[in-house]
């Protein structure tokens, strides 16, 4: 069995922002925070690490680059030579419109691919939503190292920081 | 950001004060009520062009593309003209959905959704006719290269027609997985709200069980700004291989190097032409006058004014490179563009794209939206006859008389172009019905702009809770020490 999560319920984002810090400031393991938009600012206080969606994004792209012009070089050039008013066969100008679509094209679908699999977002996911994330409220989700007793410090201290309310749950979706 | 340095300079981007919940509530109060009569009217209107569009259709493809008015030298007209009209519609959608996001223009957040979508309707009419135009469409996929059975044969990929297939499918893929990225945290906003039954499961199925984790927001926000920088050189290059069909080609009046920078700017501008026209009704019918403010639209006409001027100096300069080229064929087709059988197609396009939109400078008409309405119609109208103007004009008059010729649209071909305008809205309309015409979430993030933090109005059904005072909120920017102005903290 895992161990319980302390949710704090807030109304703000300022309050969100600065909770966060001091939750994690005070040495305490934070699970989540949940918001209705991004809270710009939060990676900082939660101190998440820069996605790397951005070289996936980049090995998607250089993937559709060259398959676009192996697949042209290749139909134009090996396949099915064509001979149009002396022009060479391997006229790379002429391949750069249809490889750059499809740079942007496997770059975009591989990102976004990417994405979904990390976030471990997918259709029929049957997730648990804590109440009001996804419309006004702001929640931070606190486990506990060790002890659950920590729990009581951790809560006075969202108190502190503006919490509206709070709830301890055993499992909590990321 | 809760200690949000405010300037006298900014105005709210949310013009009403509103709770986080209330605007969840706004925005999802049109799908969530039966719909009007007024819905009905339009709704039934738009099914029926598209109806009637759809027999049109039906009978050319079924009788051949004979039933067109296309002649032996002009093999292009209202087919070619409608496509790059619709195409260009389309980009005024990706450029307000990425390339104002790169350029941090935070106004954009409550019309891009419903830009986007026009972008995606809009390239589905455009992708009509080309379909239609082989007039086998049932063979289309030949233009794809796929191995087959015929020997060795390949798609010829030194054409700008291919090139078209593939900037075209690739911009609706591209176009397509950015509006349903930006509308995963949306759909689990009303999933959440919507009660058990055939709304709760299919939202929950779309919404992909997104539940608002801010590691996933986090990683969220990286992946829309790198589908905001793929989709923004995309859109110029969509527009600019549609302009090489014609620039690749001999025939005066298309052979001429200003063509792709020309057409992107003719995108722009026809583009947010059509955004107003849709982005003036939806306000007024769905009361968002607070969320699509004034401002909004007086930004689009400035953008309006900008593009304008670009497709005015690129008329200008062909007409002046005509003349500079020394070149006859090239002269001849312009002085036929403006005082030939088609002076009134063209005049019709000066008026309307070069003279209409420096109305925009007078801030009266730039704030009226009646005014604004009438104005963006006119350009419509005014691009349309672009395209128009350079094909039909270009293939009337090649260089050997014999082949000159007169070409005049028959019924098929206008019921086919007003058939397209009963798909857009029927899909629009079903759009406004069924999805959160307004990004919920980005609207929520901007709550804040040029307000004192997230102070709830009084009427806040939330527990108002005691702030901490901001005492740097008043105060000019200027006055805030700089070293605080992260760039993540900096309202642009």
């Amino acid at each position: 069995m895992s161990a319980p999560v302390l949710i704090g319920y807030f109304d703000s984002e300022a309050q969100v922002l600065d909770a966060t810090r001091a939750v994690r400031e005070a040495g305490f393991v934070l699970h989540d925070v949940y918001t209705p938009y991004a809270v710009h600012g939060l990676d900082d206080a939660m101190g998440l690490e820069p996605s790397r969606l951005t070289w996936v994004c980049f090995g998607g792209g250089l993937l559709g680059c060259t398959l676009a012009l192996s697949l042209q070089l290749y139909t134009s050039v090996v396949s099915w030579p064509l001979n149009v008013g002396g022009k060479p066969f391997n006229s790379l100008p002429a391949f750069i419109p249809v490889s750059f679509e499809l740079t942007v094209l496997f770059a975009a679908l591989s990102t976004v691919a990417a994405f979904l699999l990390r976030a471990k977002l997918f259709p029929g996911s049957r997730r648990s939503v804590l109440p009001r994330v996804t419309d006004d409220r702001f929640a931070i989700a606190v486990a506990p190292r060790e002890a659950p007793s920590e729990l009581d410090a951790a809560e006075d201290l969202m108190r502190r920081h503006g919490a509206v309310a709070t709830d301890l749950l055993e499992e909590v979706a990321s | 950001m809760s200690h949000q340095h405010l300037s006298s300079l900014r105005v709210p981007l949310v013009t009403e004060p509103r709770t986080l919940g209330q605007l969840t509530e706004e925005i999802c109060a049109p799908m969530e009520r039966p719909p009007t009569w007024k819905w009905w009217v339009a709704f039934g209107i738009a099914v029926a062009v598209l109806g009637t569009g759809a027999g049109i259709v039906g009978y050319q493809v079924a009788t051949g593309i004979g039933v067109w008015g296309l002649n032996k030298t002009i093999g292009w007209a209202f087919d070619i003209t409608n496509f790059v009209f619709w195409v260009g519609i389309g980009h005024a959608g990706t450029l307000i959905s990425a390339i104002l996001f790169l350029f941090r223009q935070k106004w954009r957040t409550s019309i891009n959704r419903a830009a986007e979508a026009m972008t995606l309707f809009a390239v589905m009419c455009a992708a009509l006719f080309p379909v239609i135009h082989m007039g086998r469409p049932w063979l289309a996929f030949w233009v794809l290269p796929y191995p087959n059975d015929r020997g060795s044969l390949w798609v010829n990929f030194r054409s700008p027609l291919l090139w078209d297939v593939f900037a075209i499918s690739t911009y609706f893929t591209v176009s397509a997985v950015f509006w349903y990225v930006g509308l995963i945290p949306d759909l689990a906003t009303v999933r959440d709200r919507a009660k058990a039954g055939i709304r709760k499961a299919v939202f929950k199925v779309m919404s992909l069980g997104w539940t608002g984790s801010h590691r996933t927001w986090s990683r969220y926000e990286t992946v829309y700004l790198l589908l905001a920088g793929l989709a923004t050189p995309l859109v110029l290059s969509v527009h600019t291989i549609v302009s090489m069909d014609f620039a690749t080609s001999v025939i005066p009046g298309w052979h001429t190097t200003i063509f792709p920078p020309y057409f992107v700017a003719g995108a722009v501008f026809s583009g947010f032409a059509m955004v107003l026209t849709l982005m003036i009704i939806t306000r007024v019918v769905l009361g968002y006058e607070h969320l699509i403010t004034l401002r909004h639209l007086e930004n689009m006409t400035k953008i309006i004014i900008v593009t304008g001027g670009l497709v005015s100096l690129a008329y200008a300069t062909e007409f002046f490179i005509a003349w500079y080229s020394g070149n006859p064929y090239e002269r001849f087709a312009f002085m036929n563009r403006a005082f030939g059988p088609y002076a009134w197609a063209y005049w019709i396009m000066v008026t309307c794209n070069v003279v209409s939109p420096h109305l925009f400078w007078f801030k009266k008409i730039r704030t009226s939206p009646a005014a604004i309405f009438v104005l963006s119609l006119v350009i419509n109208v005014g691009m349309w006859f672009e395209r128009f103007v350079i094909i039909v004009t270009s293939l009337h008059r090649d260089f050997l008389p014999s082949s000159w010729a007169m070409y005049t649209p028959t019924m098929v071909e206008v019921g086919t172009f007003i058939g397209t305008f009963g798909l857009f809205f029927t899909l629009f309309l079903l759009f406004v019905r069924v999805l959160p015409i307004i990004s919920i979430g980005e609207v929520k993030s901007v709550l804040g702009f040029a307000r004192d933090g997230h102070a709830a109005p009084p009427h806040s059904p939330a527990k108002p809770v005691a702030e901490e005072p901001h005492p740097v909120a008043h105060r000019p920017v200027a006055a805030v020490p700089l070293a605080i102005v992260t760039r993540k903290d900096a309202p642009v």
